[in-house]
């Protein structure tokens, strides 16, 4: 009551400020949500097949992948280096049940029934993931994962029977469904920009309901947690069990896409590159990850041409890439994401300036 | 409720809390050696004894956020020694922190809200809560209480020092509290705002008991009803607050001859 008193126009100023504020960011960032998904629907009536499918297709199926370490990072205060691993094992299991050139070991099941088995089988990898880390935190939530992570690399290079060894699967074309060939690059386009745009959409809208709610109270103060009720280990797990789902959609995807898949697909180097994408975009949103894997693809693709026109040499195309990601941390902690979001708060405040 | 009838009919005792016991070690250091207190349902009793004294341990047996070593913690005639804390909330527990343990990067509303549905169901819930839902009115009812209207939208991490202890009150009267552990609530908080947390306290419905822990006599004596002194991890004393004041021996360890 006294504080009331002692401060009584203050928080007045304060909210009004909050809820113009919340009014127009939530425009301009529904709105460019919205501008972005007209325009990569319409895509394909102007870009060619390479920057569809390895561009842009490749950047979407990185960024979901990338989303789930987002929604674990970013929400739940977890860094999970086995997110790439988890993507992984749904792409080898949909070529262990589903169709490769080796019928040896391929069940060569349909499409709609060894997708749901590969994913089932990733999402409980994910679980045994979270079930081990749940009770770490920081940077031995990093070790565990990164050794759950090379485990499976160095299992997928020396096991035969199942995964076949450091050659892997090739041939795995997307299957034919519904009448459409989805190894068509615009179908396949499609495919992907679906399940990117609803994976977006349902972190987005779980991050305010109560499971995500409590995912970030974890994050900021998991004894609390435990003091009004939660059980935290339980919240955890299951974080890592949605993550899972998330991660083995794209790890189906990155197999229908590329063709194949092997050890080095997602190897340590893979979960390396995956945790910088999210570095990159920035762990604040989930459009972060999207941001981060679509500059990283872009990087990959054209650092070396780009080196080679202005007249360096093409194999420094890494230095290229890595200075880049170094100058992006560097001045934006947050990545892309929080450096979006200095700005914004800058023209907003510049605008009221000039109106008054 | 039945059934904690029955639990309270079987143990064969009618206190909120019953510590039978207890002590805390922490390494070679005994923090709580050997405690034995019952507080009844409803009472509302104060922790005093200087810094190292045992008081915060206590509480953390009884929450189990640190189990104790041996010893039996009994919650409305139930044993919840070797339970997890959050098991001890959903049963009617509340606490509340000595410093501050909220959710800074979640606004007030939100920090209420998880308060809220943490002693209720579906708190793995995939869909959002409506605005008309009856948590929501609960949860508006909490924030007026703390007197947090007015930043009711703000990121927790940019509350003042005061507002952040109204809050953490607040966390801990969500839902259905049947027992209330308060730790320091009136550190830091000015005057005025003393004021409002003894209005706050004396408030509260009769059936919530509590045991408070505080520093400040004119907070701590005037919300109790009786008092348990402690001392390098003893009680060695109990009594109404005023045979306390008066007491020599307390004011000698305790209250110190400046007291006044």
């Amino acid at each position: 009551m006294a504080l009331l008193q002692t401060t009584g126009v203050a928080p007045l100023t304060a909210q009004d400020l909050q809820r113009t504020g919340a009014l127009s960011r939530w425009i301009s960032r529904h709105a460019a949500i919205l501008i972005l998904g007209v325009l990569l629907v319409f895509l394909p009536t102007v870009a060619s097949d390479f920057i569809l499918v390895q561009v842009f297709g490749w950047g979407m199926i990185l960024g979901i992948i990338a989303l789930s370490l987002m929604f674990l990072g970013g929400y739940g205060g977890m860094v999970s280096l086995a997110q790439m691993t988890v993507a992984g094992v749904s792409g080898y299991m949909i070529t262990v049940f589903g169709a490769s050139s080796l019928p040896a070991i391929s069940l060569f099941w349909p499409w709609w029934a060894a997708a749901p088995m590969a994913i089932v089988i990733a999402v409980a990898f994910g679980a045994l993931t979270g079930a081990l880390s749940a009770r770490t935190e920081g940077i031995y939530t990093i070790m565990i994962t990164l050794a759950i992570a090379a485990a499976f690399f160095y299992l997928t290079l020396q096991n035969w029977p199942i995964f076949n060894g450091f050659a892997g699967f090739t041939t795995i074309p997307a299957p034919i469904a519904f009448g459409i060939n989805w190894k068509h690059p615009v179908p396949l386009y499609y495919l992907i920009l679906f399940f990117a745009a609803l994976s977006y959409a349902v972190v987005v809208y779980i991050s305010r309901a109560p499971f995500g709610l409590a995912l970030q109270g974890v994050r900021d103060n998991p004894r609390r947690m435990e003091a009004i009720g939660y059980n935290v280990t339980a919240h955890r797990i299951a974080a890592y069990a949605f993550a899972a789902l998330i991660a083995s959609i794209g790890g189906i995807l990155m197999v229908w896409l590329n063709n194949q898949i092997s050890p080095g697909s997602t190897g340590i180097e893979a979960s390396i590159d995956l945790l910088i994408i999210a570095v990159v975009g920035g762990l604040g949103h989930p459009i972060g990850a999207f941001v981060g894997a679509f500059i990283y693809v872009v990087m990959r693709t054209f650092a070396l041409d780009a080196l080679v026109e202005v007249g360096l040499d093409g194999r420094r195309f890494q230095t290229l890439i890595g200075l880049t990601f170094l100058v992006i941390v560097l001045f934006s902690p947050d990545g892309v994401i929080g450096l979006w979001r200095r700005w914004s708060a800058r023209a907003l405040s510049q605008d009221r300036g000039t109106r008054r | 409720m039945s059934s904690i009838a029955e639990r309270m009919a079987a143990a064969g005792t009618g206190n909120a809390i019953e510590l039978r016991g207890v002590s805390r070690m922490f390494g070679a250091l005994a923090a709580l050696s050997d405690i034995t207190l019952s507080v009844r349902p409803g009472e509302r009793r104060a922790v005093l004894g200087s810094n190292g004294a045992g008081k915060t341990t206590l509480l953390n047996c009884v929450t189990g956020d640190f189990p104790p070593t041996s010893g039996t913690v009994r919650f409305f005639g139930e044993d919840v020694t070797t339970l997890p804390p959050h098991e001890r909330i959903r049963r009617g527990l509340r606490r509340t922190y000595q410093i501050s343990l909220l959710f800074s990067r979640l606004t007030v509303r939100e920090n209420v809200y998880l308060a809220c549905r943490g002693v209720s169901r579906s708190r793995f819930s995939f869909i959002r809560t409506r605005a008309s839902d009856a948590i929501m009115q609960s949860v508006s009812d909490l924030i007026s209480l703390a007197h947090l209207e007015s930043v009711a939208d703000r990121l927790v991490g940019e509350l003042a020092h005061g507002q952040q202890r109204q809050l953490e009150i607040a966390l801990a009267l969500a839902g259905a509290p049947r027992f209330i552990l308060f730790d320091e609530p009136a550190a830091g908080l000015s005057p005025s705002e003393r004021g409002d947390l003894v209005a706050i306290l004396t408030a509260l419905p009769t059936h919530i008991g509590y045991i408070i822990i505080e520093h400040d006599m004119d907070v701590a004596l005037r919300v109790v009803e009786s008092v348990t002194m402690m001392h390098n991890g003893r009680i060695f004393k109990e009594g109404a607050p005023a045979e306390i004041e008066a007491d020599p021996e307390v004011q000698e360890l305790y209250l110190g001859g400046g007291h006044g």
